[in-house]
């Protein structure tokens, strides 16, 4: 398999990956031979073919939805809006490295405060007008202005000041050093519409033009002629379809009335791989569920009677029972497998019921009884996960009782209210991120009250080091000291299951978000 | 009573539609208390996870949650009154919108399916009664009842697995939009529709049945029987006029039931009506499109209510002429 | 107590069948623990295994023996539906008859009060209600009843009134009886082939909307095992060529028919009708 047209079939069909494929062409001594083009376009395998309808039938739209980017809560807008109409500065490949996209390259000074982007000529909006840096700045500021509800306004708020140093450059300075700035710049939320104008109605700079959109229902896009990328967009039509119920999803992909569902039932994704047609996609990203213990709250203050909880779950027989095998088990942080730094080497946390009952005793609480509050609207599964746990730590002596919730209300009166309750996470891209966002000290997301001196110093440290060995080594110890000391259980990462027809293509998925990163109708193409 | 007795049926249809308007008077205050009494509201609602005590304030503020209940319910009475629905608190778009074409849409599903079940029911109804005991009774007994026997979305899956994954021949999801020819719509519309008109036959047919069997126990058929009348002519023009009474009731549930009672239906098949856009408001606590949307549904069974009211008097010629 | 069994030895061949139906159900219920293999929530092999001589009927979507779940599925869902059937019946009736009887105001303050009730989504009410008091067992029979009693006010009115115009309730009136009495005497045993009608689908309907709860995620909470929450678990697998749902569909089916069987004999007698 190792002759250079065999390698540059399997980088172009995805199975490799840029990093791995020029790792083994070097290894021929044939690097030299890689040709630029074939580099530059990472995502793409052979020829795809322009035109067609691509119809996506998804979960996660309600008739509350808009366009507006600072509030894009679940997968039909983010899908329509970040994957379809808009385009960010900087965007995700699938090795999960930042790529240009309105930007056109970027620095930084070493302390990675001063950050200098420079965007890209020619970029007009779906109303005529060229992007500049003014509609930039205008879009970054959409989510502090006064009043704002955008989700995106603390990432914006790290940012002291922007400025135009020519119509297409642009200067930020940072309030502290960030080496993953060119990521943050992806997010989601960050897209660049024209300036003064109502981000809300879909004015973008993306492949596809809003034709129709019906919250939670509907929304009918088609191909913006003047796209700046001539390689991506290569539908004629986009539709998406908001479909809540998987039976429903499953029916219409399977009647070829949708070509591609996301979040296939666990119950019966086996089936459906069977079915002549169909491709089932799984995608291991940063998708996982914490059972969060308020390290403020006593008896959770005390390390060893969080050791002993996390001792007490079997994490392989959760990965197995509650996600069907369609997962990873955790290692009680939040860092994925998917993320750049992740401590493979970091010993795996076991079930171990006599270590459990040693750190219990050692806590001084061999009879307590621990109080565990869930609710579907946690996670699908998560009272299930909590009879579980309640088992395996039966047998080490701990009691738990799982104590149900109401779904209505679940974020507002148990999430973080309640001392040990069961978290969802969509989690992040980034080590800094996931961290910055749920494990320092004093943030709104903090669900476990959890404030470590040297984590919290490391978070700084790490955040400004642009030397990657050096990363590398902080954020390792960083997931040791939250699997050893941290306020979270996290038993297992979920994987996302997407499926579509079988006559669709795409590139290597990328894993950041689910369907190639919100980007199928962006990415991916009809076989002919 | 005076007033019956003078100015006849007229008299009585106003007196009734103004008490409807006044039920509806009182169901838009019972709605709105009944919003306002469930924990949490639409900021936290809407953006669940992710609410951070600053957001949820800034969302309060702009939707006047931090106003006193009493105050924005009478804001929100003075503009509907004039004809202003307010705009939906979560997305900002005129309530108008998002509701007229979803209506459009339940009411389109209601009427397909009314005039198939209803000449059905009622015609199955008087033939079991007519040949009641019969093999053909039985056989029909048996069939309408299965298809109550099961719930709604079994049906619908049922048939979804039947006629669009074994055989194709209808689509699995009505998702229907503008774009489509009413031809279109009525195609896409097919597996709905025919879970829903096989559930309300059945109970339509049964209630015909059971009043027809009813009445013809009566002294009057018994002589019109004694007379020699056909079988066939003492049922549909002795037996049927004098059932008609319970069988416009349950003809005019089963509608109001078509338009307001279908969500399940529309979420199985993707289906773009009022009763999916009025479970998500209440979840995210969108008032002003629980008010409006809680009130057209009101509105259809008031008015169906009185219509069948106002029927059963016609039909009955007791009631009819009052001694 | 000889003419009941008389009555019941001269019923036809089909109300013979919908009675063994109903009672074969009710010794599953009340019999749940002994008839059924595996306890109610066990799991206790794969997920949706076929039919064999562990499983007589296969297993559900979390690997549960099915026939354990349908035993005391029958157990669950008759003690609810019946509890809810009984209670609207007993306040729709009443209320429907003094409606009807008295007449004039009261016939309007009552039927007011039903229009807004009636008027009200039968859904958002069941939403608001179940989202505040949360999903217990005893939240859902009160609101399942009270809606359901509404409709068997109207009912009962129109019945009552149609049989209120009547000559022998103007004798009766006129002899001066009371209102209880012309209720129970006249009009009840009048009342009642319609009623009964109503009865029993009203009792099956009972159970189908707790399932159409359960779809809406209100109705009964897993693990307890109820036939519709049953359905709906399950019910992906059909288009899939999984017949595991059709199990509990079947006995929902199954009781029901039987109900029915029974009712309609019932009717049969009632009616007076000799054929």
């Amino acid at each position: 398999m190792n002759t250079p047209e065999a390698l540059e079939k399997l980088f172009r069909s995805g199975k490799l990956s840029r990093r791995e494929f020029i790792a083994r062409m070097s290894a021929l001594g044939l690097a030299a031979a890689v040709s630029p083009a074939l580099l530059g376009t990472p995502a793409l395998a052979a020829s795809p073919k322009r035109g067609g309808r691509l119809r996506l039938g998804l979960n996660g739209g309600a008739t509350s939805d808009t366009l507006d980017p600072g509030i894009q809560l679940a997968m039909m807008p983010q899908t329509l809006v970040y994957g379809t109409l808009a385009n960010s500065l900087t965007e995700i490949d699938a090795d999960g490295q930042p790529q240009p996209e309105l930007a056109e390259s970027w620095e930084s000074t070493p302390d990675a405060k001063k950050w200098v982007f420079k965007l890209r000529k020619g970029v007009e909006f779906h109303n005529g007008k060229t992007m500049d840096a003014d509609d930039v700045i205008y879009s970054l500021n959409w989510h502090r202005k006064e009043g704002t509800k955008s989700a995106a306004k603390p990432l914006v708020e790290a940012i002291v000041e922007m400025k135009k140093e020519d119509p297409y450059t642009i200067a930020f300075e940072l309030a502290s050093g960030n080496a993953d700035f060119p990521y943050t710049l992806s997010d989601y939320h960050l897209v660049v519409g024209p300036k003064d104008t109502n981000l809300a109605e879909g004015v973008f700079t993306g492949g596809y033009k809003v034709e129709t959109f019906e919250p939670g229902v509907r929304a009918f896009c088609t191909r913006n002629p003047n796209y700046f990328k001539s390689d991506r967009a290569w539908f004629d039509e986009v539709e998406i379809l908001g479909i809540n119920d998987v039976n429903a999803r499953t029916n219409a992909l399977k009647t070829g009335q949708i070509d591609v569902m996301n979040r296939c039932d666990l119950k019966t994704v086996h089936l459906f791989k069977r079915m002549p047609g169909i491709q089932v996609m799984r995608q291991d990203g940063f998708k996982h569920f914490t059972f969060a213990m308020r390290t403020d709250t006593a008896p959770y203050d005390n390390n060893d009677v969080r050791l002993a909880l996390k001792y007490a779950v079997d994490r392989e027989q959760m990965v197995k029972t509650i996600l069907r095998g369609y997962g990873r088990v955790g290692n009680d942080h939040p860092i994925s497998v998917a993320n750049r730094y992740h401590a493979s080497d970091l010993p795996q946390r076991q079930y171990d019921p006599d270590k459990a009952k040693f750190h219990l005793k050692k806590a001084g609480l061999s009879e307590a009884t621990f109080k565990f509050h869930a609710a579907e609207a946690a996670f699908k599964g998560a009272v299930d996960a909590g009879v579980l746990f309640k088992e395996t730590a039966a047998k080490a002596g701990i009691t738990i009782d799982v104590v149900r919730e109401p779904n209505d209300g679940y974020w507002n009166n148990v999430w973080m209210k309640k001392p040990f309750c069961a978290v969802f996470w969509g989690g992040r891209s980034t080590e800094d991120m996931m961290f910055s966002t749920a494990y320092a000290k004093g943030v709104a997301w903090n669900d476990t009250f959890w404030d470590h001196p040297r984590f919290n110093e490391l978070l700084v440290a790490a955040r400004a080091e642009l030397d990657e060995q050096k990363r590398r080594g902080m954020y390792v110890e960083m997931q040791q000291i939250v699997s050893d000391e941290g306020g979270v259980v996290v038993p297992m990462f979920s994987a996302d299951l997407a499926a579509a027809s079988d006559k669709l293509e795409h590139g290597k998925l990328a894993a950041n978000w689910e369907l190639d990163g919100f980007r199928a109708p962006e990415r991916w193409w009809y076989k002919s | 009573m005076e007033l019956l007795k003078f100015n006849g049926i007229t008299a009585l249809v106003l007196k009734r539609v103004g008490l409807g308007l006044v039920t509806l008077w009182v169901i838009s205050l019972l709605i709105f208390v009944g919003v306002e009494a469930l924990p949490g509201d639409l900021a936290e609602a809407v953006l669940g996870q992710s609410a951070t005590p600053e957001t949820v304030a800034a969302f309060r503020k702009e939707l006047k949650l931090d106003m006193p209940p009493h105050v924005r319910y009478f804001a929100w009475l003075g503009a509907f009154v004039k004809g202003d629905f307010g705009n939906s608190l979560a997305n900002q778009r005129p309530v108008v919108d998002l509701i007229s074409w979803r209506f459009a849409n339940s009411l389109f599903l209601a009427g397909v399916t009314a005039m198939i079940a209803v000449p059905v029911a009622v015609l199955l109804g008087i033939l079991a009664a007519l040949y009641r005991n019969t093999l053909f009774d039985r056989l029909i007994s048996m069939a309408t009842l299965s298809t109550i026997s099961f719930p709604e979305f079994f049906v619908a899956y049922i048939l979804i697995a039947l006629l669009s994954v074994q055989v194709v021949i209808f689509p699995s999801i009505s998702n229907i939009n503008e774009q489509m020819s009413f031809w279109q719509k009525l195609y896409a519309i097919c597996l709905p529709c025919l879970t829903l008109a096989m559930v309300v036959t059945a109970h339509m047919m049964r209630q015909t049945r059971a009043a027809i069997i009813n009445i013809l126990s009566s002294p009057f058929i018994e002589m019109a029987n004694l007379k020699g009348l056909r079988k066939l002519r003492v049922v549909v023009l002795h037996a049927f006029p004098n059932a008609l009474s319970p069988v416009i009731n349950v003809i005019a549930l089963n509608l109001a039931y078509l338009v307001v009672g279908v969500v399940i239906v529309e979420v199985v098949f993707v289906y773009p009506g009022l009763g999916q856009l009025l479970v998500d408001s209440v979840s995210k606590r969108d008032i002003p499109v629980v008010q409006a949307s809680g009130l057209i549904f009101a509105g259809t069974y008031v008015m169906l209510n009185l219509l069948a009211d106002v029927l059963s008097i016609v039909s009955n010629p007791r009631l009819r002429n009052p001694r | 107590m000889t003419a009941t069994f008389k009555l019941l030895r001269s019923s036809p061949f089909s109300a013979r069948l919908g009675m063994a139906m109903v009672l074969i159900t009710l010794l599953a219920a009340i019999f749940a623990p002994v008839v059924a293999p595996y306890g109610e929530t066990e799991v206790a092999g794969d997920v949706w295994l076929p039919a064999s001589a562990d499983h007589w009927v296969g297993t559900d979507n979390l690997g549960r023996d099915l026939f354990s779940r349908l035993v005391y599925g029958a157990r669950n869902t008759i003690a609810i539906a019946f509890l809810i059937t009984a209670l609207s019946f007993i306040v729709g009736t009443m209320w429907g008859f003094l409606a009807a009887t008295v007449g004039g105001w009261m016939d309007q303050l009552l039927s007011r009060i039903v229009d807004i009730l009636m008027a009200f989504p039968t859904l958002i009410f069941a939403l608001m209600v179940l989202s505040v008091v949360g999903t217990s067992i005893p939240a859902l029979v009160v609101v399942i009843a009270l809606l359901d009693s509404t409709r068997v006010y109207r009912l009962s009115r129109a019945v009552a009134m149609d049989i209120e115009v009547m000559e022998f309730v103007e004798a009766a009136r006129l002899r001066g009886e009371g209102l209880w009495w012309l209720m129970r005497h006249e009009i009840l045993p009048n009342a009642m082939p319609p009623l009964v009608a109503e009865f029993g689908l009203r009792f099956c309907f009972v159970f189908l909307f707790i399932a159409a709860l359960s779809f809406l995620g209100l109705g009964i909470q897993p693990p307890t095992a109820d036939w519709g929450s049953m359905v709906r678990e399950n019910s992906g697998a059909i288009t899939f060529g999984i017949f595991t749902p059709l199990w509990p569909a079947g006995a929902i089916a199954f009781l029901t028919v039987g109900v029915n069987l029974v009712v309609d004999w019932f009717l049969h007698i009632a009616s007076g009708l000799e054929d």
